[in-house]
């Protein structure tokens, strides 16, 4: 036995010094329960923390929605029925939310359904795009592969305060336009200049996570179908759209249902960038919530709580399609 | 036999030692210090350590917490059963169920004579003598002008008694005249523009502390929005920002990018030290509305909360605070306008401030007198913040032709109307 050998067992024989100071009590709750049963006593524990912190959330929310007042506490807190629904979907036209009792989430309602579509097809198209390229022969791939994600981890807060200060009146854009004797642009006080900054940012923020995924898909392609292509002298359209893109296909149906679901929670970079302003026109269901449950006195807990399970009820509705669609496509 | 005497003194000894830690931590209370007012940690610590020393045993932890920390995470907190022992606050009548009564441990004749009207807006519209907390200092809003570019552009800067109207079109000729970016700015912030509503005869709030729309209300806010719509007042704060979410330009003013800053009297330490003799400027007497010349009152107090474990030692710290020693010298680091009896009648002495902030302050203290019963009823009122976060809102609806006029003011009395039954429902 060779010096490296007994080394390698002797880190063996303390790596398996846990398994072997439990081995007693484990053979014996096997035991008592059964091998078939040994695989809850493994599960019980994450179980346990996905109800308390994940299922138990979601009934006090419901607990909270049909009840009123400020207090916090549920003991204090008298049941009104379906009153928060009723107010929040108190409307003579759903389309126009100045007919609404609570115009303010209505508005929020109709910024998330304009903002998500173009928020996720603009981070969906770029994203595969960039991992495209990346995907490719090219020099310092590894670097932008680095650079691309790096925004991912920085705090939202961070990427809007950076941002803001970029875009704002006496910002470093407009700094740049006056230098170059351009006019100056109003990009977080005009409405439309401050939605497409919104999307920008967002996606700027969160596009290198998703440039990943679809980078660890396009790896998982055989290249001899690519190889096949090229002797059968099918240009790049064709490739992309006959080849990839339905190779691809799964993953970029895990990526679309992320990014739509990010997408509908975002919150932080644009309460940080705009407050949700000019007026209203930034403002997403998220903010709604925040705002009503958190930020104004008196805080209206039992309002916030029904607007954020109606958004609940909209993301389950989105994550079923997302499990239907994965199943016909498992199935071709 | 040796064995056993040390076998006890060991057994003692570990007993002591163990409880000693508890029985120090027992005396210590936590203070959340108003990092964006003067009574920041900095300005406290002095009197806690003079405290610490008074009082052996005791020790008080001062935490520094952003003012929208307060604003949002404390209530929160509070709500819960949690949060520090002490804490410095704004909305004094919005958490008012959360305060500990500090009359049976403080001197409660001293505190009935030096705040007699701020401890009623400590009890949230309830007729009790309950003593909430301290309150700090008394702020007065307030406009700040760059008198430099009055100067540059040969414009007589407006006398007492000058109208909001005639301070707009001063302040464009000078901002015309000098290339100046704006004319005029108000921090976003419902208390601010509370002062220019009740000047143009907006009520607020009536006697029964039912809230009021009114045509003062419309007045203010048709003004207001012609301010912004004319390029008088920038779009970037009140137009840019949605909800209630508070922002200031202060930079602007430090730039001399607008003429006239309207802010309170909480900026004053910070112009003398930012701004400094960079230019010539100075605080105005408040504008004149068709009803009053008058701004808002308004100031933070240093509470105390039910759920502490040590009301001595918080009762005993606040009431050493309130010493006319001790707060003069607290008041007078931050250069901030005092509000109780004894140091308003004997007054605080700001060596740190230049011969221009003490004029500020001057004429701060002096807008007092002048105060609208509307400004102190609004200050006082409960439900103040729900109408002062509607307003912001609604405001900058108006201003992004979101909602007319009208609209904005219906939407404002029913969302002050949702936030006072959500908050009734028991």
């Amino acid at each position: 036995m060779t010096s490296s050998d007994r080394l390698s067992s002797a880190f063996g024989a303390m790596a398996s010094l846990p398994a072997r100071a439990v081995e007693p009590f484990m053979a014996g709750l096997q035991r008592i329960i059964g091998i078939k049963r040994m695989p809850w006593f493994f599960l019980v524990p994450n179980l346990v923390a996905v109800v308390l912190f994940c299922l138990l959330p979601v009934f006090i929310n419901i607990f909270f929605s049909v009840t009123g007042s400020d207090r916090l506490y549920p003991s204090e807190r008298p049941f009104i029925g379906g009153y928060n629904y009723q107010t929040l979907l108190d409307c003579s036209n759903y389309l126009d939310p100045s007919t609404c009792s609570r115009d303010l989430f209505w508005r929020a309602v109709g910024n998330s359904f304009v903002f998500v579509p173009l928020q996720v097809v603009a981070m969906v198209g770029i994203a595969l795009l960039t991992a495209i390229c990346l995907n490719g022969n090219i020099k310092g791939r590894g670097f932008f592969r680095g650079v691309f994600f790096f925004p991912v981890m920085l705090s939202p807060v961070v990427v809007a305060l950076t941002w803001q200060w970029i875009l704002q009146r006496t910002g470093a854009l407009n700094g740049i336009f006056t230098s170059m004797g351009l006019e100056s642009g109003a990009w977080l006080v005009d409405r439309n200049w401050a939605f497409f900054w919104s999307i920008f940012v967002t996606v700027w923020a969160h596009m290198g996570f998703y440039t990943i995924i679809l980078l660890a898909g396009l790896q998982a392609i055989p290249r001899d179908v690519y190889e096949a292509a090229k002797m059968d002298s099918a240009n790049h359209w064709r490739v992309f759209s006959r080849i990839t893109v339905p190779l691809l296909q799964p993953v970029l149906l895990v990526v679309f249902v992320l990014a739509v679901i990010r997408s509908v929670q975002t919150f932080d970079e644009l309460y940080v960038l705009t407050g949700g302003g000019p007026g209203s026109a930034t403002t997403l269901i998220v903010q709604y919530i925040y705002e009503t449950g958190f930020a104004v006195q008196p805080r209206n807990f039992g309002l916030a709580a029904a607007a954020s399970l109606l958004l609940g009820l909209v993301l389950l509705v989105f994550t079923l399609l997302q499990m239907r669609l994965s199943r016909s496509s498992k199935n071709g | 036999m040796k064995m056993t005497n040390f076998g006890v003194i060991a057994a003692l000894g570990v007993l002591m030692t163990s409880t000693a830690p508890a029985a120090i931590l027992a005396q210590e209370i936590t203070v959340f210090c108003g990092e964006e007012s003067g009574f920041s940690c900095t300005n406290i610590q002095p009197i806690a350590d003079a405290f610490e020393s008074a009082n052996p045993g005791k020790t008080v932890n001062l935490e520094p917490v952003p003012y929208q920390a307060i604003l949002e995470s404390l209530p929160v907190q509070l709500a819960s059963g949690e949060g520090p022992d002490i804490a410095f606050v704004n909305d004094l009548g919005g958490l008012s169920r959360y305060y500990l009564d500090l009359r049976p441990y403080v001197d409660g004749d001293y505190f009935d004579t030096e705040w007699s009207q701020t401890l009623q807006w400590l009890r949230g519209g309830v007729s009790n003598d309950a003593i909430g907390g301290m309150p700090a200092a008394l702020t007065v809003n307030g406009g700040y002008v760059n008198v430099t570019l009055f100067e540059q552009a040969g414009v007589p800067v407006p006398e007492e008694g000058a109208t909001w109207e005639e301070w707009a079109e001063a302040t464009r000729k000078v901002a015309e005249a000098t290339g100046t970016d704006f004319s005029m700015e108000m921090d976003r912030s419902g208390h601010r523009f509370a002062s220019l509503a009740i000047s143009y005869g907006a009520e607020l709030v009536d006697d029964e502390g039912n809230p009021v729309v009114d045509d003062g209300l419309k007045a203010a806010i048709e003004q207001f929005v012609a301010w912004h719509k004319d390029g008088t007042m920038p779009m970037d704060l009140w137009g840019a920002v949605g909800g209630a979410t508070h922002r200031e330009l202060f930079s602007d003013f430090l730039n001399a990018n607008t003429v006239l800053y309207f802010g309170g009297s909480w900026t004053l330490g910070q112009m003398d030290r930012e701004v400094g003799d960079l230019f010539d400027w100075k605080v105005i007497s408040a504008p004149c509305g068709p009803s009053s010349c008058t701004v808002m009152p308004g100031g933070g107090a240093l509470v105390a909360f039910a759920h502490t474990q040590e009301p001595e030692t918080v009762g005993a710290f606040l009431n050493f605070l309130a010493q006319p020693e001790n707060l003069s010298q607290v008041l007078s680091a931050a250069v901030e306008i005092p509000s109780s009896k004894t140091l308003v009648e004997q007054g605080v002495p700001y060596p740190t401030a230049s011969e221009r902030t003490q004029e500020g302050l001057a004429t701060f203290i002096a807008q007092v007198p002048k105060m609208d019963e509307a400004a102190f009823r609004f200050q006082g009122w409960r439900y103040q913040r729900a109408m002062m976060n509607a307003l912001t809102t609604r405001i900058s609806q108006v201003l992004n032709d979101e909602l007319t006029v009208d609209a904005a003011l219906e939407r404002i009395k029913e969302d002050v109307n949702l936030a006072i039954e959500a908050a009734k429902a028991q």
